[in-house]
């Protein structure tokens, strides 16, 4: 099933303003999704028998432009063998997205990941705790911005 | 007589009896220098090439060097590969729960001076001698286990020439 297909049916569901198809792009072409509806999507792409997105291939985070961050998020259908790829683009001064940890169990780690280096705020997820870097670490190290630090616990970073 | 051959020609053997006559830092030194052992730990992928080192080929049992799995029975520090500012705080306090006289040996480029990641490794330290002094280093992105070992015999080297005497100032 190609994308369009998969917009169609979801368009059928849920209101189009939440749901948007890029293909004027060099790349696959995907769907931006409000932060708000991700969750409910999702549970819909995972259980709408279709679509079956039993899959999550990959969650990352992107520091998307000047003003937004964003989540891509890879889906692959082990049942229809068809993927999708959506994106979340929220504001840097606001990144708030729903957690999908519920639907894939393998996103909580990756949900970690992506607030660990991004500062990506993933509401309801069960342990959003730092994943990689130390629990006292500052600042989001993959952000365009990101200002290292001269010290950590009394160790001088740079060279 | 083995001890006879290691020990140098300070020493004085007695015709009868089991008496040998020696200083006391060439015996300890001696003692010291042919069981360093090393604790077993390994950072990166300089790890790796430390357990080559350690496997039957290049066989680091030969110099009495046997990896020890608590700090409290090394005398060797082995930091083989890229020291995070996360495993850093780990690495000083294993460096501090070992006993007295300890060694450390700095292993490959990212532990000498931060390695590959000297300029954007906001994570790295750029170097381990900022938190622990550092006996030998060795240069390699990885070493081969052949300047380890040299490294090694560079460390054994400089406790031979070591005192317990404490210099009179
Ligand atoms: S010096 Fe090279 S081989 Fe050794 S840990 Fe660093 S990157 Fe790896």
């Amino acid at each position: 099933m190609d994308i369009s297909e998969i917009l169609s049916i979801l368009n059928s569901v849920f209101e189009k303003e939440t749901i948007e198809l890029k293909t004027d792009i060099p790349v696959e072409p995907f769907l931006i999704i409000a932060p708000s509806k991700i969750n409910a999507i999702s549970l819909f792409l995972r259980d709408e028998e279709r679509l079956q997105f039993d899959f999550l291939s990959s969650l990352s985070g992107v520091d998307y432009d000047e003003e937004n961050l964003a989540v891509v998020y890879n889906l692959y259908s082990f049942v229809h063998k068809h993927k999708l790829m959506i994106k979340v683009i929220v504001p840097k001064n606001e990144p708030n997205v729903k957690t999908v940890s519920n639907i894939w169990t393998t996103t909580d780690w990756h949900e970690r990941e992506a607030y660990d280096l991004f500062g990506i705020v993933f509401e309801d997820h069960p342990d959003l705790r730092r994943i990689l870097l130390p629990d006292d670490w500052e600042g989001y190290p993959l952000r365009k911005d990101y200002k290292v630090q001269e010290f950590y616990k009394g160790m001088k970073v740079r060279y | 007589m083995g001890i006879l051959n290691k020990l140098d020609s300070k020493v004085e053997q007695f015709e009868s009896g089991n008496i040998i006559i020696t200083s006391a830092d060439k015996l300890l030194n001696w003692a010291r220098l042919s069981s360093m052992w090393q604790m077993s730990f390994g950072l990166a992928c300089c790890a790796i090439e430390m357990m080559a080192t350690a496997a039957s080929h290049y066989d680091l049992d030969r110099f009495g060097i046997i990896p020890r799995p608590s700090p409290r029975q090394s005398d060797v520090i082995i930091i083989s590969g890229t020291v995070t500012l996360k495993m850093a705080t780990r690495v000083k306090k294993l460096y501090d729960q070992m006993p007295d006289p300890k060694y450390v040996l700095s292993m490959g480029s990212c532990s000498n001076c931060g390695g590959p990641y000297w300029e954007h490794g906001y994570h790295v330290l750029k170097g381990v001698d900022r938190i622990i002094p550092v006996d030998v280093y060795i240069p390699g992105c990885p070493p081969r286990p052949e300047a380890l070992l040299e490294g090694l015999i560079h460390l054994q080297e400089k406790i031979r020439s070591q005192s317990i005497a404490k210099k009179v100032s």
